[in-house]
């Protein structure tokens, strides 16, 4: 089925995370490299939604959510060379909930890379975000493979800067996703002439991977799964062999394929959003690609989310989906239809029930 | 004695102000109640994006945007974790009492007939199907 070899013997080994351990039902995963060495996996979390109370209390639910993949990430075997951070640690931005997000964050055993999200950003425009996780946007290599990271939620100045009376209001009315006072995302002229030159200095035949936080496509506006300029972006991939965006933000799974770039969305590690088609009243463009999540079961409080770890296989990107409550996913690219493939039920005859239910 | 009790009644009907017949509502009549019902969605849904129900500053919305994903349409139906069949109310009381870490309400408070009439409203034009998974 895939090249996920769930192993209870490699989780014994690791006898110092029992204590750990012995509360989650972990599974360990060990990655199958199919051939060169060049392989390498680096896991994904993303989503977190951080939410402070009062005084020293958080949202358990969502404490619980990113504990548990931090928890998990630390097992993996052979261990990722570095953890991506989709977005959306905090709920609204305050430094109470970076500090614990960044606390819970800090039991990672691999280096840890940031991409803004809206909840980190909207209350003081990432200035306490930048203290704590650097730049936010910015690139590296790794492996031959070149990262691009995107600020991909800002939006419109005259909202940013003159709509709100209060930095609190501006961020209340962003955390919103059906808020018809919100205002679409978009990496923005700044950032894209930045990209431009960026990419400017990379071999055409160099993989290129794009986190962002929105999608870099336009799925649905009303919540926000989108990202005002992504023609634009799009158009400055294209000359570019082997392209693949990472998006946050949809707190489901989601895939698609556009000319030579390939989209995979991760999960949320707080709570899993529903399909847009679920909402009856408008229209969206959901991947049709996708195949969609098994319907959530609200009585699993963890269940529709989870994390990934991401094989980058000679620069085109697997996506596996370890999921708290379901089977896992796989979504390979498959290089003969040149487009990401779900290893188990890309077949309209494989589907199951839970997944028609939206 | 028949006759005495018949001039009674017609004396007291006599007295009574003329009302309209059932098929006597008007365009404005239609309007007014339309009118009542938004109004009720409108609390419905201020509701639904507030985390005043809760305790800990969770809203209904942060998962159902536009309250998708409830299924009103699907309910009364069979919650397999409850082990019978409950109505749309007391899936929302599970929500307040979860997710929310509130209170839950009673059948006929006002905020849940308004929660009840902003999730059904956001899934207008939907087929019936009571007791759909």
């Amino acid at each position: 089925m895939s090249n996920i070899d769930q192993s209870r013997r490699n989780f014994l080994k690791t006898g110092g995370l029992l204590a750990l351990g012995s509360t989650l039902p972990i599974s360990l995963v060990e990655l199958a490299f199919a051939e060169s060495s060049q392989n390498f996996t680096f896991a994904y979390i993303s989503d977190a939604h951080i939410q402070h109370i009062k005084g020293n209390r958080f949202v358990r639910n969502w404490d619980m959510g990113l504990r548990r993949a931090v928890a998990e990430a630390n097992l993996l075997t052979p261990k990722p060379d570095f953890v991506m951070f989709g977005g959306d640690l905090a709920q609204l931005g305050s430094k109470e909930e970076l500090d614990h997000g960044a606390e819970i964050m800090s039991a990672l055993k691999h280096p840890v890379k940031y991409v803004m999200g809206e909840h980190d950003y909207y209350l003081d425009l990432g200035a306490y975000w930048e203290k704590l996780f650097g730049p936010q946007y910015y690139s590296f290599e790794h492996k031959g493979v070149h990262f691009v990271v995107l600020n991909s939620i800002r939006t419109y100045d005259d909202w940013t800067h003159k709509r709100w009376p209060t930095a609190e209001q501006r961020m209340l009315e962003m955390a919103g996703l059906d808020n018809p006072n919100g205002s679409p995302f978009m990496v923005g002229d700044e950032q894209r002439k930045w990209l431009k030159e960026d990419l400017a200095k990379v071999a055409k035949t160099t993989p290129i991977v794009v986190f962002s936080h929105s999608p870099l496509q336009k799925i649905y506006k009303g919540w926000n799964f989108w990202t005002e300029d992504a023609e634009q972006i799009q158009a400055l991939l294209k000359p570019f062999k082997k392209v693949s965006v990472i998006y946050g933000h949809v707190h489901q799974i989601q895939y698609n394929q556009i000319g030579n770039i390939s989209f995979n969305s991760v999960m949320a590690t707080a709570w899993p959003w529903p399909y847009p088609q679920s909402y009856a009243q408008a229209e969206q463009y959901l991947p049709k690609l996708t195949v969609p999540m098994n319907r959530a079961d609200p009585f699993f409080e963890r269940d529709a989310t989870g994390w990934q770890f991401i094989n980058v296989a000679n620069g085109n990107v697997d996506v596996n989906f370890t999921l708290y409550n379901n089977s896992d996913r796989t979504v390979r690219f498959d290089t003969v239809k040149k487009q990401p493939r779900d290893q188990a039920y890309q077949d309209e005859k494989a589907r199951i029930n839970p997944q028609r239910h939206y | 004695m028949t006759s005495l009790k018949t001039i009674m009644l017609t004396l007291a009907l006599g007295a009574l102000p003329l009302v309209s017949s059932a098929d006597e509502f008007t365009p404005e009549d239609e309007q007014r109640w339309q009118q009542q019902f938004m109004d009720v969605v409108k609390q419905g849904r201020e509701l639904w994006t507030s985390p005043t129900l809760g305790s800990n500053g969770v809203a209904c919305a942060q998962c159902h945007p536009n309250a998708a994903n409830t299924h009103p349409e699907t309910y009364p139906k069979f919650q397999k974790q409850i082990g019978k069949v409950i109505p749309l109310w007391e899936m929302i009381n599970w929500c307040l009492r979860n997710p929310l870490e509130g209170t839950p309400l009673a059948a006929d408070d006002p905020k849940m007939i308004a929660m009840q009439a902003y999730v059904t409203y956001e899934r207008r034009g939907v087929k019936l199907e009571p007791g759909k998974h």
